[in-house]
């Protein structure tokens, strides 16, 4: 943070310095009557904010595969997740499960409603408050986000040691073993695709909340998700818990995933 | 010693061996790259910072927008006239710079430097031509 | 002292041309690698590591088994390790040498290894690893050559080694601690998370390194005129017979709690990789094979006639070195990632590629090995002359 922060400064001081070049300040003498100020750097004035981003998943409201796909459709399409037919190479943020597979050593299938046995159950990352990959990233290529609690990766960083693919005890996150851009059906050129050899999974639609949008798979699934501050009392997704029962995946082990499922 | 004259043979030969980019290609100058701009680069006529320090320093200011988007949350950067941007290499930079083969690849080739920002960030996002 | 290792005969010339061509054709594999990306490997979304990081493991025990010689002869003094010593700090610099070249060809963008230390992060046991088994390095490099030099010249060694050399040996003990806790502190990965892994590891590294050093001792034996000892063999075997019977009770006790407290996320690990886990079980041959390679080491190691016989003590040595291999590289990381954190059965088969990567640096470390122990022994026959 503070090494980031003093280049910020440096950098910012570099392109002033830049502008008061002889070239430059006779350009601008002519055209602007304020003095030159220095540039800055700042949010965007319609970022959505949060202490901590959660979701809600009101998981009877999905019956079948048919209401998953679009939701997970979204998110591929627009974050340009590749499609490999070969399954070691898969890349997935967002896909469903079944529910004992979703909460395993929490549940188990054995006498429950058949409806809940074939109910897909949607899984991603859970933006843990705890998170044991940002533990175990040797490059803090993976990190939590101090403003809004987002489980960020810096693809740019990332050497691709896969340890945080180990720590994570959900199984959300997925390496790029091959460049993925010949695996894309459909791209979206204002998002980056990534490279081979680096680690990616769901962001909680980072580039959506600053344009003041929610999430990809929020905005699809017509009210079956909720997402909103967890610190927030008055927020949506605090109403709900407090509403209904929820569940969370392996709490028993401390990572505090920021993912409630309405079961 | 008694091997001095293979030890200057063999300086001689390693020296030649490791100047070889100078005698193979002295004389010769190539022309200093001409980069096109595109009919909205012109008529922006400005780009975030003076075109001397771009031409200079645009790598180092893609590296503080890079920090600043993915590591500070912060996505606005106002120029000292007092312009917002959107701190986007693809969305911004290559929205306006949409011709990759004729701007960016100019000088990177002539400087013989491959960035891999393109691995993963799309050139000309909305298809100009 | 290094014009030693460029004097030598057409056999030693032919071996290291062997070990050359072997180690450039993985190389070659490797570019291949770099290119197309880990995906010409068998591992996947849910088993992430794979060969490389087994046999870095390994090869990380390996090298903390050289402490098993340098211990005895500078803590206690005892005399007769003052012949192998030498080769134990040597078998070490090669083994992390292997260990560095596993991980980098593991990684999925090399050349940005250097984030690493550019980017330090002391929460991650990685960063860590990078220090101490650089650290393991630097040590070794350092005490063994000028122990080594000052035997040439026939002086004692300097003053300023002993810090040194009594830091190396708790040293050791920390590349495998630490290489342990890699794995032993992830939440959600039920055949880790257990205390006795570090020690266990350390075990099986005190039995698989000395077994390793014995062998190496006998060929030295067979091709040079420097003789490591018997006595000082026997007594590595002794170390060997132990660690690999504390070795193998670790294992029981693992089998032991998982078995008795039948806790689902430590049972399906052991079930997947002795009888197989929703039909599948690729591994089952490989680790009753292990099993049994480490029985009859025991065997063969603790009972004094066959130990004392060089016959069954070699076979005894390859049996415990190949046993603990299976038992640690390929059932450890397998059994850790199977089945998956949403207990799920996708296997991991080794790919021929990431084989031919693998025998590259095996190929690479046994030309530095090779390269040490040509001048430790040319040294050792020059003093004795």
């Amino acid at each position: 943070m503070d090494t980031s922060r003093r280049r910020v400064l440096q950098l910012l001081g570099l392109s002033a310095a830049a502008l008061s070049a002889p070239p430059v300040f006779n350009a601008l003498a002519k055209e602007a009557h304020e003095p030159a100020a220095a540039p800055q750097i700042g949010p965007s004035k319609e970022a959505l904010t949060a202490k901590q981003w959660a979701m809600v998943i009101d998981t009877p409201k999905f019956k079948s595969e048919k209401d998953v796909e679009p939701l997970v459709e979204a998110c591929h399409k627009i974050h340009n997740v590749p499609h490999w037919d070969e399954k070691r190479w898969e890349i997935k943020w967002l896909w469903a499960t079944h529910y004992e597979h979703a909460f395993t050593g929490t549940v188990s299938r054995r006498f429950v409603a058949e409806e809940v046995q074939h109910r897909p159950f949607l899984v991603l990352c859970n933006h843990c408050e705890n998170p044991p990959c940002v533990r175990a990233c040797p490059t803090k290529a993976t990190f939590k986000r101090p403003e809004d609690g987002i489980v960020m990766m810096d693809f740019h960083r990332c050497i691709g040691c896969r340890f945080c693919m180990a720590a994570c005890p959900f199984g959300a996150r997925s390496f790029n073993y091959r460049d993925p851009r010949p695996a894309l059906k459909y791209t979206n050129k204002q998002f980056p695709t990534r490279m081979k050899g680096v680690v990616e999974k769901c962001s909680f639609c980072v580039e959506r909340l600053a344009e003041g949008k929610m999430p990809a798979c929020v905005e699809a699934s017509e009210g079956k998700l909720t997402f909103g501050d967890l610190f927030d009392e008055k927020s949506k997704v605090r109403e709900l818990i407090k509403t209904h029962y929820t569940i969370r995946r392996k709490v028993n082990l401390g990572t505090e995933p920021a993912v409630y499922y309405i079961v | 010693m008694n091997d001095k004259k293979l030890i200057v043979t063999g300086l001689v030969i390693f020296l030649i061996i490791v100047l070889f980019p100078f005698w193979y290609n002295r004389g010769r100058a190539v022309p200093p790259p001409e980069v096109k701009l595109t009919e909205q680069a012109k008529a922006a006529k400005e780009c975030v910072l003076s075109k001397d320090y771009m031409r200079s320093e645009h790598m180092q200011l893609l590296d503080l927008w890079r920090e600043s988007v993915v590591r500070e949350a912060d996505r606005i950067y106002t120029n000292p006239k007092g312009k917002q941007f959107v701190m986007s290499l693809s969305n911004t930079c290559l929205d306006c710079h949409s011709n990759k083969a004729d701007f960016c690849d100019k000088c990177h080739n002539y400087a013989s430097v491959r960035p891999y920002c393109w691995d993963c960030h799309i050139d000309n996002p909305k298809e100009n031509s | 002292m290094l014009e030693l290792a460029v004097k030598g005969s057409k056999r030693y010339y032919g071996w290291m041309a062997l070990l050359l061509g072997i180690a450039g054709v993985g190389f070659l594999v490797y570019l291949k690698q770099l290119d197309f990306g880990l995906g010409i490997t068998g591992m996947s979304r849910d088993v992430s590591w794979g060969f490389y990081i087994a046999n870095f493991t390994f090869l990380v025990g390996v090298a903390a088994g050289g402490v098993m010689v340098v211990l005895p002869y500078y803590l206690h003094d005892y005399k007769a390790y003052g012949k192998v010593t030498i080769l134990g700090e040597f078998l070490a610099i090669a083994s992390v040498v292997m260990c560095i070249t596993f991980i980098l060809v593991d990684l999925g963008q090399p050349m940005r290894v250097m984030n690493v230390l550019l980017y330090p992060s002391p929460n991650s046991v990685l960063f860590w690893d990078t220090i101490v088994l650089n650290g393991y390095l630097f040590l070794n490099l350092v005490i063994g050559w000028n122990v080594l030099e000052a035997e040439r010249n026939g002086v004692h060694y300097q003053n300023w080694l002993k810090p040194l050399i009594y830091i190396s040996i708790p040293w050791a003990v920390s590349i495998h601690t630490v290489t342990a806790y890699l794995y032993c502190g992830l939440p959600g990965r039920g055949f880790w998370l257990t205390a006795i892994l570090a020690p266990r590891f350390l075990s099986s590294a005190f039995a698989s390194g000395p077994a390793l050093l014995i062998l190496l001792c006998l060929v030295i034996r067979r091709v040079t005129n420097f003789d490591p000892g018997w006595k000082q063999i026997q007594s590595l075997a002794v170390t060997v017979a132990y660690a690999i019977c504390i070795n193998v009770f670790f294992l029981l006790c693992e089998v032991f709690v998982a078995f008795y407290s039948q806790i689902p996320e430590h049972v399906d690990h052991l079930l997947y990789l002795f009888v197989g886990l929703q039909g599948k079980g690729a591994y089952v041959p490989w680790m009753w094979t292990s099993m049994a390679l480490m029985v009859a080491g025991i065997i063969l190691l603790v009972n004094p006639i066959t130990r004392k016989n060089e016959l069954t003590l070699i076979v005894g040595c390859i049996c415990v070195f190949f046993g603990c291999w299976i038992d640690k590289g390929l059932g450890m990381i397998s059994g850790g990632f199977v089945p998956n954190p949403l207990h799920e059965v996708n296997e991991y088969i080794p790919t021929l590629l990431e084989g031919m990567i693998t025998i590259g640096v095996y190929a690479l470390g046994f030309f530095v090995l090779t390269i040490l122990f040509k001048i430790a022994v040319s040294v050792k026959e020059e003093v004795r002359a």
